[in-house]
């Protein structure tokens, strides 16, 4: 059938991989030529590029407090996602497995949760600004709501899917229910988790820049917001660009790390 | 005289969404120390539920259980379960499936040097000492099976109950894990109830054989003594009048006796 030999191959399948995504892009970047042609305050993809060349040459510069380079600013956010998204996982994820293996608090529980979780994770900023008074923790307590239902939920779900068998095993081998958690419902469970934990960081990732916004000081929503004041439009998009960036890089991050949890799939 | 294990007029019946569904009626059995015996009946007659409720793994809504004149409640690393679908853990290997057992039921007596010894003696009575650190996804059916097996023996219960161990299994692999039972059962005198729905496997292996009647409300139909000496040879076996008698016994009950009218 091919007479291909395997280089020509391996050349085709690295073509296949390439050239519709190469495609696709440049098709992206010429819309945008076109829209910045016929809107002038749309900087164009050539004029961002170079702005954006400017802005990751110092990314760490420090003038005072409100003029740090957007490398900070981007550590910043990293940081309250971090704190907030690390808070959740902490009291999601042993809350989940609590209400995946007892009845009374699922149906405890199960009501405050679904009237909650479709709340805007926004709506709960003037709370957090009421309550913990500065605008830091604010942000943080945002993140903080917003992504412990995903993991909550996901990981109930996975503690009752755990298959009977596996819990016909623990009975007959009479294990403790400290053994079944840990030797069983654990493992068993761990990629509901981490599907949980990866919804969870996108979810925060998603909240943190209209988060800073509302906030200010420093993170890169915040930037972006500061550089709207400044009518630096191209700023601006090379931000967008900065957190799709990140946001594609962790959730890359959590799906590698999920398959490593995947017994199915190994 | 008293049996091992004593079912007395034992009855199961499942609520379902339809209304209760008696599965089991007036079920008697009695089982001595040693004594290997086989339940065979055509499918969802009740069999699985029979050895479920030795196992302490579902409640009987009548009658009486007994385990070593001691009443069944729940189950007990006393009564090893191999399951039908093997039920290995996927995130241990091989030795770690059968130390989770070994941990259970010696953990507080040996050392863990020790319970390392008796698990991988286990692996070692079903020949897979080569596949100790594998991972149940990385051997094949008949090789979890018998991971299963030891996982069960290694716990040196009273009594072994065994839900079609070897009905995934190809006939070549079956033949040759009937023979390594035989043969652990010879040097470990272990009680053991098996599920089957296999004649030949039923009279090869059993002491007696427990023929189920059709459900619902199934029960005990006839329960015929398998007089073979032992050891027994399969290949001898095929040309014996006693065992192709024994087997005529049982496959007159399946199909003559007791039908099963396609449902
Ligand atoms: N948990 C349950 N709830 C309701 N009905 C059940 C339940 N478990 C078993 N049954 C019913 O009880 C009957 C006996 O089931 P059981 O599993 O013991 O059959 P079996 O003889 O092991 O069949 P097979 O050979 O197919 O494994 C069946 O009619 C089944 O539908
Ligand atoms: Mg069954």
């Amino acid at each position: 059938m091919s007479t291909l030999n395997p280089t020509a191959e391996r050349f085709k399948a690295i073509a296949l991989g390439t050239v519709p995504p190469a495609i696709g892009l440049g098709l992206f970047i010429l819309v945008w030529a076109l829209v910045s042609a016929s809107t002038p305050t749309i900087p164009t993809p050539g004029a961002t590029f170079v702005s954006a060349v400017e802005l990751f040459s110092d990314p760490f510069y420090n003038k005072g407090p409100n003029d740090m380079g957007i490398g900070w600013n981007i550590l910043a956010s990293l940081e309250r996602v971090a704190i907030g998204f690390g808070l959740a996982a902490l009291i999601g994820i042993p809350l989940g497995f609590i209400i995946g293996r007892f009845r009374f608090f699922n149906d405890m529980l199960a009501p405050i949760i679904s009237l909650l979780r479709p709340v805007s994770p926004l709506a709960w900023l003037p709370i957090g600004l009421l309550v913990l008074q500065k605008a830091e923790p604010a942000a943080i307590w945002v993140i903080f709501i917003s992504s412990i239902w995903p993991m909550i939920i996901n990981t109930a779900v996975g503690v009752t899917r755990v298959p009977q068998d596996y819990m016909n095993v623990a009975r007959v081998l009479n294990l403790s229910e400290w053994k079944i958690v840990t030797r069983i419902l654990l493992p068993a469970t761990l990629p509901y988790v981490m599907t949980g934990v990866r919804l969870a960081i996108g979810v925060a990732w998603l909240v943190i820049v209209a988060a800073e916004m509302l906030t200010g000081g420093i993170g890169i929503g915040f930037w972006i917001w500061d550089e709207w004041n400044n009518l630096d439009v191209a700023h601006i998009i090379i931000a967008i660009f900065v957190v799709g960036i990140i946001g594609l890089l962790l959730e890359v991050l959590l799906t590698q790390l999920a398959k490593r949890f995947d017994y199915d799939a190994r | 005289m008293n049996a091992y294990i004593q079912l007395d007029n034992v009855g199961m019946q499942f609520n379902t969404k339809r209304g209760p569904f008696i599965a089991l009626r007036e079920v008697d059995l009695h089982i001595q120390k040693g004594e290997f015996v086989s339940i065979i009946g055509h499918s969802g007659c009740g069999k699985s539920t029979v050895l479920n409720l030795v196992a302490g793994l579902l409640d009987a809504t009548s009658g009486t259980l007994l385990c070593a004149g001691r009443e069944i409640r729940g189950p007990g690393p006393d009564r090893a379960v191999v399951f039908q679908n093997h039920s290995l853990l996927p995130w241990l290997t091989c030795t770690g499936n059968v130390l989770l057992a070994v941990e259970q039921v010696f953990g507080d007596k040996e050392s863990k040097a020790q319970m390392l010894e008796r698990a991988h003696a286990a692996l070692e009575l079903v020949h897979l000492t080569h596949a100790n650190d594998k991972f149940p996804h990385e051997i094949s059916g008949g090789m979890k099976q018998r991971v299963g097996i030891a996982r069960a023996l290694a716990m040196e219960p009273k009594a072994l109950l065994m839900d079609e161990p070897f009905g995934a299994l190809d006939a070549l692999t079956r033949a040759h894990l009937q023979d390594e039972l035989m043969s652990i059962c010879a040097a470990t005198q272990s009680t053991v109830i098996m599920v089957t729905h296999d004649v030949d496997e039923a009279v090869l292996l059993s002491d007696r054989i427990v023929m189920m009647t059709n459900g619902p409300s199934a029960t005990v139909g006839e329960i015929l003594h398998v007089e073979l000496p032992r050891p027994r040879e399969r290949l001898q076996l095929a040309d014996d009048a006693a065992y192709n008698h024994y087997r005529h016994e049982v496959l007159t009950f399946l199909y003559e006796k007791h039908h099963k009218t396609a449902a």
